[in-house]
């Protein structure tokens, strides 16, 4: 093909132009790192005074073999925890229900009760190390297990630090785990955030995602969008009940998908910074210099990973993981080359986490904060990636705000939208995937991760023991108590920590959950 | 003209990653098949039923949770119970060879996995349909 006829994107559509030069920068705001509106970073010092949390996502089959799998990894030198929970966990629902039939523990642990928990993080002291939980829909019941456990270990609330994923609308918008509707939904957030201000207040209560937005088929433009917005809605929220900006602000965080646009998403995250400062300031009126800085937590793209020829999957995660730290990432995952196949093999995370450490200590990328700021290419790529934001995020406001948009399924439509076209630019050659549609061989054959029925049963004969062994009594009780606070306007967290205390499962608090808020099903629109 | 193909797109289970069974819905759509999308956590009684009311020559199943050795055999059951064995049961996801292997054995026409084109799906159906 001749040069003046390709056209030149991102992996999103943005078109590139043929140079780019000192013109690019002008309207480019150069403000140093840790100074607002904070494009080049939240701290002045950036790596060179902490490097970011290596923290590899990891969950599979029972609590007792993701514990060792913990302790494994910690062994490696990885700096701090992330529970994968398996889709019943997710769902709400008790390993022995079922709909958890052949589901238990693949994708990730299976938890049904504080026993379980107590289980997972044995020989953990969680006082010392950081812990991040992927759960959203029954985040506040999960969340009142780990504070369960830390009482069990004799440890402060106030020192516990990590984060809730408890990001419900992204649910919505992409990665359909919900099990109540949206308003229900958004109440138990709003409690897990002013429960975590009064009690827990070192602790994330939020990570505001856009990690599955993007694995959804979203654009980069779509997922910091999509992302920026519904923080605005947790805010609104937290703010109705009475709570002020800057109590709860400087505990939401972020978390974005390291996509393999290596430009392109190191633009998205200084344009996400730049947008959420500013609107945080003068939307807000945030004061707090903790509520203007975005915090994220970056993961590589699991979409982009390869069935075909596996083994290039570790080159793609390391270009991916650079994006992230020079695009100033405060924790970060990197895929395993098997995760196309299966969750990762012992072999196949160790190879993640390396990757993190070979860019940490040996590629020189932490030596100085933002090191690309000012390119020219980059700082105009950052200007129209938070136009582009803004403008959706107006277009929203105008709805009336994420869930009237959701309720319209505007941004399931634009994603699906989106997703559709880079297919057919797949399909037609438009757009190479090395050894998918072009430069094809054959494939390597991988060792992979199996998790079997046995895990089910292992969890079913536990959760029988436990509904024979506990004082039934107290459970109703608890249970009782919870139903009329969730019916009332009571933050429903105390009534759930005494629940779980009282080793109610989770699909026993899930389900008299549910008798209040009712379930969600969402309209199909293809 | 002839009477388009009729396909069920169906997510069973409780895996609600949607973009692959969204994104062949589409392609299969735009290559002329009547096209009738099941949304998300069907159990395997809901698709078979869906499945015989819609009058489908073909049951296209998304799977991506590790659940198809549970879930899909109960699909071939129920189909085979409501004397509907005609219906091409296809599988697409994150499905290792040794399972396709076994899952096509007990009846599944055809499992694509992860890379595959949508041409490739497409085509697949036609020649198993007039066939």
């Amino acid at each position: 093909m001749k040069t003046a006829e390709r056209q030149f994107t991102t992996i999103s559509g943005v078109p590139i132009e043929p140079l780019y030069g000192p013109e690019a920068l002008s309207g480019v705001d150069l403000a140093a790192p840790g100074d607002f509106p904070y494009t080049r970073g939240i701290h002045r010092d950036m790596y060179r005074g902490k490097l970011w949390t290596m923290r590899q996502f990891s969950g599979f089959a029972t609590p007792e073999e993701t514990n060792r799998r913990y302790h494994y990894l910690l062994a490696q030198g990885q700096t701090g925890l992330s529970v994968a929970f398996d889709l019943p966990t997710l769902m709400g629902y008790d390993a022995d229900h079922a709909m958890a039939q052949g589901e238990v523990g693949k994708c990730g642990a299976a938890i049904s009760s504080l026993e379980d928990m107590e289980i997972l993080f044995r020989g953990i002291p969680l006082g010392d190390v950081t812990v991040s939980m992927t759960i959203n829909s029954p985040a506040a019941v999960l969340w009142a297990m780990y504070l369960a456990v830390a009482e069990q270990q004799g440890v402060d609330w106030a020192r516990l630090s990590g984060t809730l994923q408890n990001d419900i609308l992204k649910e919505y918008i992409a990665q359909k785990e919900y099990i109540f509707p949206p308003r229900p939904s958004m109440r138990l957030v709003t409690d897990t955030i002013e429960f975590g201000a009064q009690h827990v207040p070192r602790f994330n209560p939020i990570s505001i995602s856009g990690y599955h937005i993007r694995e959804a088929g979203s654009t980069a433009v779509q997922e910091l969008a999509f992302t920026l917005r519904d923080g605005l809605e947790y805010a609104d929220w937290a703010i109705e009940r009475g709570m002020a900006i800057d109590e709860f602000a400087p505990r939401l965080s972020f978390f974005f998908n390291a996509h393999s646009d290596f430009f392109e998403e190191i633009a998205k995250y200084r344009a996400a910074r730049k947008i959420w400062a500013t609107v945080m300031r003068d939307r807000y009126g945030a004061k707090s210099e903790r509520s203007l800085k975005l915090r994220f937590h970056a993961q590589t793209a699991g979409c982009s990973l390869t069935w075909q020829q596996p083994y290039n999957n570790v080159v793609r995660t390391a270009l991916q993981a650079m994006a992230a730290v020079l695009g100033g990432a405060q924790s970060l995952h990197t895929n395993s080359l098997d995760e196309a196949y299966a969750l990762p093999s012992e072999h196949a995370v160790t190879i993640a986490l390396r990757t993190q450490q070979v860019l940490a200590y040996e590629s020189g990328v932490t030596a100085t904060p933002d090191p690309l700021g000012g390119s020219y290419f980059l700082e105009k790529l950052t200007l129209e990636t938070e136009a582009a934001a803004n403008r959706y995020i107006r277009q929203i406001d105008e709805m009336g705000g994420m869930i009237a948009a959701i309720e319209a399924g505007f941004p399931q439509t634009e994603i699906a939208d989106a997703s559709y076209r880079y297919q057919r630019e797949v399909e037609s050659g438009e757009r190479t995937v090395v050894g998918v549609n072009r430069f094809q061989s054959d494939d390597q054959p991988i060792e992979l991760l199996q998790i079997d029925e046995g895990s089910a049963r292992h969890q079913e004969q536990k959760l029988a023991a436990l509904r024979a062994r506990r004082d039934h009594n107290r459970v109703m009780k608890t249970l009782d108590a919870l139903k009329r606070a969730a019916e009332g306007t009571e933050n429903t967290m105390p009534y759930l920590v005494d629940a779980v205390r009282a080793y109610a499962t989770l699909g026993e608090i899930c389900d008299s959950l549910r008798v209040v808020f009712g379930t969600y099903q969402e309209t199909t629109r293809l | 003209m002839q009477t388009p193909i009729r396909v069920l797109v169906a997510k069973p289970g409780l895996d609600g990653h949607d973009r692959g069974a969204k994104v062949i819905a589409r392609a299969l759509r735009d290559a002329g098949m009547e096209v009738i999308y099941t949304g998300l956590r069907q159990t395997p009684e809901m698709i078979v039923n869906a499945a015989l009311q819609e009058d489908v020559q073909v049951i296209g199943l998304s799977i991506l949770s590790g659940a198809h050795n549970a879930i899909v055999p109960r699909v071939l059951e129920l189909l085979r119970e409501h004397d509907m064995s005609d219906v091409k049961v296809i599988l697409g996801g994150i499905v290792p060879d040794e399972d396709a292997e076994a899952l096509k054995k007990q009846g599944v026409a055809a499992v694509f996995q992860p890379g595959a084109s949508l041409d490739a799906i497409v085509q697949f159906i036609r020649t198993a349909v007039t066939v």
